[in-house]
């Protein structure tokens, strides 16, 4: 058995981007198959253009369309595509400064083999067959044949000026847990909850941690805590909101575990929720035992031990 | 050689707003630059250095913003530097770029700090969940809620508090044509009345989510002597602490008690209550303005909301406390500091317009972050400190 505990995690949204002005009219040129490029302070034109000229640092308000034809500068091969990228197939990342342009725009090159890709070689804009408005109503450069006619510009749109783009992001993780948590959710899985003594300070961790966060001491001696505690503050949560896990509204407090000098944060279920206080006795109710895993949720949740409440000098230096 | 004097003399913010649409991220920052270097009469080409911040990169899901926003933010050919403390970020940020000019480094410092928040969702972006953990995170107010009530526990507060708060704060952002709440009409009746999101905490009472952004121009003396109403920086103080030790304080943190002692110490106040004129506190849950007037000292521990209750943090009173609206009008997370910092200058420049508090001398600029546990701070006057 491993000594850490890992799980996949991802992180993905789709974020809601305001281009601005310049980078707008970039992208509805594409949406209207056109090239836009922005002319700066020195004469040059630069696509896509340039927010804030490098020179003025004044707003870019010269625009210039572009031809859809141009010359490799620079390339690179992508042997082995990875998920998301242009292709799932191998092609080329080439520099392509556009005629009319002085400097050059990145974009995928449609070709089968490095043997096809030339610096200078001459390449048109492959339009998507539905463009919205984003950079990949490119879909790709493809090379131009000698003597052969730049691509028929598709027909313009009159829509409204592109101001936004969604950009999926989802990031995919490896979650490890460290030695110490893992010992954490191993006693979850067993029905125990651990936790570690500081050797320096003396206080108990739930869960451990690798070393003490106040004098930094590794913590090594194990504790096993009671399976009961104290509330010392909660709130009830009555906002939904995206991803959330539990149905508004829940109480989420801080459990001081018997034996614990630090308090975990869980859920109160077993009482109403204007009805749970600071100082309550509380006690885990865990999952049916075929539905543990490495896990705290398998303490479904705290409920009231029906004790009387803990005396606030008790538990008000957890506050 | 000891510190160099260093002032404020720009001072520029966005119209904050739930979703600049009509912006891009480096748009929005310029927006603020812009203003900044017009009110301190330069240029970008004037400037030497720059300093960036912004809270987590989640939020707009660029990692490394500072790569792309170097050319728009003028830093081509010039130092460039981005700095993280979570929602603390924005005082932080203010207090490198003035390092640099008291260390002596450079003369002429622009700094910005920005949030956009309509690209993402705050709430998710501080709740994602993590394997073998219990999915209980409800974001910055179900993490700040359980505080808000060990306070009133603690300090045995009466629980219209926190209204009180908010409506004199939302009552204020009518002054600020900046502020992105223009809430007319808000009463404690009417925050007590609102919904009850993160039991103790309402609706009225939590920061909105905003578009925005803010800069400061921060400069030597002799590049001073050109500005008509210098912000002199009278000291400058960032503590952090552990944020998971046991019998960590949560209510009233060490490390924002000692960055407080040490800010004192630093600008030569003895009695904050009566030396500090204007105080632009972090304030993002109404109840953090109680909390935080004990933990920067200007009441004793558990007195916090006596101030308030007797409308001492109302602009007429004792001390008045954002004047601006503070968080709790506008709230582009990372620019949220620097706007306390930047609204602590216009108040000591006499530049506060409809909010100034008449005859301002000695502002405080205050910022948090994380789960309370990074603290930056400034005292800023009208007059030269003669430390």
């Amino acid at each position: 058995m491993s000594r850490t505990l890992s799980a996949p995690v991802t992180v993905a949204f789709d974020y809601t981007r305001s281009t601005g002005p310049v980078v707008g009219r970039f992208l509805s040129g594409l949406r209207d198959g056109v090239v836009v490029g922005g002319r700066t302070s020195t004469g040059q034109v630069v696509v896509p253009p340039l927010e804030f000229d490098p020179v003025t640092h004044e707003a870019t308000t010269e625009f210039v369309e572009v031809s859809p034809v141009g010359t490799v500068t620079s390339w690179t091969w992508v042997p082995e595509p990875v998920k998301d990228q242009p292709f799932d197939r191998p092609f080329a990342f080439a520099l392509v400064t556009l005629d009319g342009a002085d400097a050059p725009l990145l974009h995928a090159l449609d070709v089968s083999s490095p043997a096809e890709v030339t610096t200078g070689m001459r390449v048109r804009v492959r339009w998507a067959a539905e463009r919205v408005g984003h950079i990949n109503d490119i879909a790709c450069f493809e090379p131009l044949a000698p003597g052969e006619a730049e691509a028929a510009a598709p027909a313009a749109s009159s829509e409204e000026p592109v101001t936004g783009v969604v950009t999926k992001v989802s990031l995919d993780y490896q979650y490890a847990a460290s030695p110490e948590e893992s010992l954490f959710y191993r006693g979850l899985n067993e029905g125990r909850i651990m936790g570690q003594r500081c050797p320096t300070c003396q206080k108990v961790y739930v869960p451990p941690r690798s070393a003490c966060p106040s004098d930094g001491t590794p913590t090594v001696e194990e504790v096993e805590l009671s399976q009961t505690g104290t509330i010392t503050t909660f709130c009830i949560v009555n906002v939904p909101f995206l991803g959330q896990k539990i149905t508004p509204p829940y109480v989420s407090a801080y459990v001081l575990l018997d034996g614990a000098d630090i308090a975990v944060l869980h859920l109160i279920l077993g009482v109403p929720a204007d009805e749970v206080r600071m100082g309550m006795r509380v006690k885990a109710v865990w999952k049916p035992k075929d539905e543990w895993a490495y896990s705290l949720e398998n303490i479904d949740h705290f409920a009231p031990t029906g004790d009387p409440d803990a005396d606030y000098d008790t538990y008000k230096h957890h506050l | 050689m000891g510190k160099q004097p260093a002032a404020i003399i720009g001072v520029g913010q966005t119209h904050h707003r739930a979703k600049r649409e009509d912006v891009s991220m480096a748009g929005l920052c310029r927006e603020a630059i812009d203003r900044a270097l017009l009110d301190a009469n330069l240029t970008l080409d004037d400037i030497d250095a720059i300093v960036v911040g912004k809270a987590p990169d989640l939020f707009e899901g660029v990692m490394m913003p500072e790569l792309f926003l170097a050319e728009a933010l003028g830093a081509a050919g010039k130092p460039l530097l981005r700095v993280h403390t979570a929602g603390s970020v924005g005082g932080s940020t203010a207090i490198v770029a003035s390092s640099l000019v008291q260390a002596g480094v450079h003369k002429r410092v622009l700094t910005v700090a920005y949030e956009k928040q309509s690209e993402s969702n705050a709430m998710w972006a501080l709740s994602v969940p993590l394997p073998f953990n219990m999915p209980v995170h409800a974001g910055a107010g179900g993490y700040f809620a359980p505080h808000v009530r060990s306070y009133i526990r603690r300090s045995q507060a009466p629980t219209h508090v926190g209204a009180i708060v908010a409506a004199k704060d939302r009552n204020n952002a009518l002054k600020n044509p900046y502020a992105h709440l223009h809430n007319e009409g808000t009463t404690v009746e009417s925050v007590l009345a609102s919904q009850m999101l993160w039991d103790p905490i309402r609706y009225d009472e939590t920061c909105p989510s905003s578009d925005g952004a803010c800069a400061l121009v921060i400069v030597d003396e002799d590049t001073a002597k050109s500005s008509p109403n210098p912000a002199w920086i009278h000291g400058t103080v960032m503590r952090s602490e552990a944020t998971t030790a046991a019998e960590r304080d949560q209510v009233n943190p060490q490390a924002g008690r000692d960055a407080a002692a040490a800010l004192w110490k630093q600008a030569g106040i003895t009695s904050p209550i009566d030396e500090i004129d204007a105080a632009e506190i972090y304030v993002p849950f109404s109840w953090f303005e109680p909390m935080w007037l004990e933990n920067l000292g200007f009441a004793a521990e558990g007195d916090g909301w006596k101030l308030t209750e007797a409308g001492e943090t109302a602009m007429t009173g004792r001390i008045p406390v954002n004047c601006s609206g503070g968080v709790l009008s506008s709230n582009p997370i990372g620019a949220s500091g620097m706007l306390r910092f930047g609204e602590a200058a216009l108040q000591v420049r006499g530049a506060a317009g409809e909010h100034q508090v008449d005859g301002a001398r000695k502002a405080l600029g205050h910022a948090y972050g994380g789960g309370s546990q990074f603290f930056a701070m400034w005292v800023v006057g009208a007059d030269k400190p003669s430390n």
